[in-house]
């Protein structure tokens, strides 16, 4: 089989294309408007049977993505950090539609200060909205997750919008070898979306998002999306299994490498996993028995796995490419919370906070995280949140702060 | 010409809502479902309106989607293209077709939806578009909106000693900031003028694209006037020229309704507890002639 050298962006717009999408509401964003820029050329070439509408903002982009998918059509859409939150008031909304829709997402640090680069304070800020989220590693990955995300959205036990999230610059414009499945093949994996509700017609009567005034009505209707949100851990493996049979490539929920016999762990997500994964190669050849856990499923929260991966595992490194400002990385207290009950749980879980705005994380960044885990240990200590910066970081933001005229800056 | 027999006899939109008695908002969307008959969806933006479909009723046969305040006309696109793709695919039949119908109050049809609408309109976005302007936020009390008249008494504007008027900014002209974007029809309207109403429904019926339609829209509490005079004030907005009744086809403007003499715009605002201030305990003149400046203004270059 002969692989394609492709963008992040444009293996998601031939995930969406191959899904046989026939919407997409689009407003344009840094790095996510190559997706938009293919989709509507292959619309408007003919390449594709679709309509490709630019809205006049992403509030509008997600309304009109999410009133399409309730009246019946397979609806895809795009955005990145600004958009997502300029029109996040729509993504509660759009769940709460039980709109099948999928959304990548391209992650970019938050403003302000304004960036371009990618961390995933974007995408978590949406965890709460209803929204399935799957964070993909590769470019490879992101196109599969599409295919996938769809199959899963429209289950019915599910019927949740879902978010493919892929990281800004490091994916998105970065070509990688991509297996592109075949149309045929992907037909017969994913079959066209035939809502249960129907098609919005004037056979078909419906009321939609209905005023609830009454709380115990909201909390039914609330509780279900939970409810709906979780039967997507099965739905996800269903479908991941499936896949792999049609496609052999294998998506778990969450993904354990090097684990078995490691006795220290590191917790990631995204496409930095790959330069992990490499760090813990190197970290293998010197007999340090570390592993990996990617978790791919951030919504619903795979707790289960994620405690029976890390449980009986000596320490582990959750590493946070966010930071929820006043409390730390957003992943860490869930790892805590799934592990918990576990009377075999790691004697350390440590936080680590790096790669913020797309700052550079390597192998010394891993190795820094393992051997403080270590430490943590071995001397029974506890740390606050560890932010990954080093030394040459900080000459380089004293060198930016004496230009910006700030004069000598103590750390 | 149209006349009130022509009134469809079905209803479209049932009684027994939520809503205040005497609301003129409520009075024209069920003109408006009457006229185009039961293959409507209505999309409505967070507002008065959305207290019509309260869980687990609605008051309409057709389809209902509530949506945020900001993105109505969003939705609209969202479903009329969905129904488009659905047309052309076969999966929905053509006699199945809907009329998408947004309803919006002027909270969000001239401050915060006013972006969506430009955006939907600028895509020919083919639609009808009611906002029954209640001249305030109704929904949350009645506070003031870019849609509030000058002189008016909302709860954010309320007359002090510092600020005697009331609303001191002018009332946004949606109409010409809608017709700046040559749709191929608008009209104000009026629940006073139910045949001239249908009329103005039935005509943008002919055109393709978007149908916009601004309406005087009483609120009996927000206006403090008594329900058993909506009816009476608003055909006193009309007689006084505060409420011109006209339509725009292709950016050609008509008045439907021309009068030689007009009514001094006193006896509008007198019929108002919101604009009580402006007679007592003293009388404002210099306020009411200011307002009756503007209504003169306004008329002085109409012919017809």
């Amino acid at each position: 089989m002969t692989k394609e050298l492709l963008t992040g962006n444009t293996a998601v717009a031939l995930g969406a294309r191959l899904s046989g999408v026939e919407y997409v509401p689009a407003y344009p964003i840094t790095p996510q408007t190559e997706i938009i820029e293919r989709l509507s050329r292959w619309a408007n070439e003919g390449a594709m049977d679709a309509r490709v509408v630019t809205m006049e903002s992403e509030h509008s982009m997600l309304t009109a993505a999410g009133a399409a998918s309730v009246a019946g059509v397979r609806t895809f859409t795009a955005t990145s950090s600004q958009g997502l939150l300029y029109g996040f008031e729509m993504l509660y909304n759009i769940a709460g539609w039980r709109a099948p829709l999928v959304l990548a997402n391209v992650s970019r640090g938050v403003a302000s200060p304004i960036t371009l680069e990618p961390d995933h304070n974007d995408v978590l800020s949406a965890r709460d909205s209803g929204f399935l989220q799957i964070h993909a590693e590769t470019c490879q990955e992101a196109l599969d997750s599409v295919i996938m995300a769809y199959r899963i959205a429209e289950d019915d036990k599910v019927r949740l919008p879902t978010m493919v999230n892929l990281d800004g610059f490091y994916l998105s414009y970065t070509r990688e070898p991509v297996d592109v499945p075949e149309q045929e093949r992907v037909a017969e994996f994913l079959p066209p979306y035939r809502p249960q509700s129907g098609y919005m017609s004037a056979k078909n009567p419906m009321s939609v998002a209905v005023v609830v005034l009454d709380g115990r009505a909201y909390s039914y209707f609330k509780y279900q999306m939970h409810l709906a949100s979780t039967n997507a851990l099965a739905v996800h493996e269903k479908v991941a299994g499936e896949f792999e049979k049609a496609f052999g490539r294998k998506y778990p929920a969450v993904e354990g490498y090097m684990l078995e016999d490691a006795d220290y762990a590191i917790v990631i997500t995204n496409s930095l996993t790959t330069t992990a994964r490499a760090a813990v190669q190197e970290m293998r050849k010197e007999g340090k028995k570390v592993g990996l856990v990617r978790i791919r499923l951030v919504r619903p929260f795979p707790r289960q796995q994620v405690a029976d991966m890390l449980a009986g595992k000596k320490g582990v490194a959750v590493f946070d490419q966010n930071i929820s400002v006043g409390s730390g990385g957003i992943l860490y207290p869930e790892i805590l919370s799934a592990l918990y009950h576990r009377s075999d749980r790691p004697k350390k879980v440590v936080s680590f906070i790096g790669g913020l705005g797309g700052k550079r994380v390597g192998h010394t960044e891993f190795r820094h995280m393992v051997a403080v885990t270590e430490g943590c240990v071995r001397d029974d200590s506890q740390l606050a949140s560890v932010l990954l910066f080093t030394d040459s970081d900080w000459q380089a933001v004293k060198g930016m702060l004496r230009t910006a005229g700030k004069g000598e800056v103590s750390q | 010409m149209t006349t009130l027999r022509d009134l469809p006899l079905d209803e479209s939109l049932a009684s027994g809502s939520l809503l205040c008695a005497g609301c003129g908002g409520v009075l024209l969307t069920r003109i408006f479902e009457k006229v185009l008959g039961p293959k409507t969806v209505t999309v409505n933006a967070a507002g008065c309106m959305s207290m019509l479909s309260v869980f687990p009723f609605t008051p309409f046969r057709s389809s209902w989607f509530y949506v945020a305040m900001a993105s109505a006309p969003a939705a609209a696109q969202g479903i009329r293209d969905a129904l488009d793709i659905l047309l052309k695919k076969g999966r929905v039949a053509k006699e199945d077709d809907l009329k998408v119908v947004v309803v919006t109050g002027d909270g969000a049809a001239a401050d915060i939806g006013l972006q969506a609408t430009s955006g939907a309109i600028h895509r020919k976005l083919d639609f009808y578009y009611l906002v029954y302007d209640n001249e305030g936020y109704s929904n949350t009390g009645f506070q003031a909106s870019s849609s509030s008249p000058y002189g008016a008494s909302t709860k954010t504007t309320a007359p002090t000693a510092l600020l005697p008027e009331g609303t001191l900014l002018d009332k946004k002209d949606l109409f010409e900031i809608w017709k700046a974007h040559r749709p191929p029809y608008i009209a104000t309207i009026s629940p006073a003028y139910i045949a001239d109403m249908m009329h103005k429904i039935e005509k943008a019926s002919r055109f393709a694209g978007p149908k916009l339609f601004i309406a005087h829209s009483p609120c009996p509490p927000g206006w403090d006037v008594g329900s058993d005079l909506v009816i009476r004030l608003s055909k006193m907005a009309v007689e006084t020229g505060v409420w011109p009744l006209k339509e725009a086809i292709d950016g050609q403007v008509t008045h439907s309704l021309f009068m030689k003499k007009r009514r001094p715009v006193e006896e509008y605002l007198k019929m108002q507890g919101r604009f009580e201030h402006l007679f007592s305990p003293a009388r404002q003149e210099s306020v009411i002639q200011a307002i009756q400046a503007k209504v003169d203004d306004y008329w002085k270059n109409v012919t017809k």
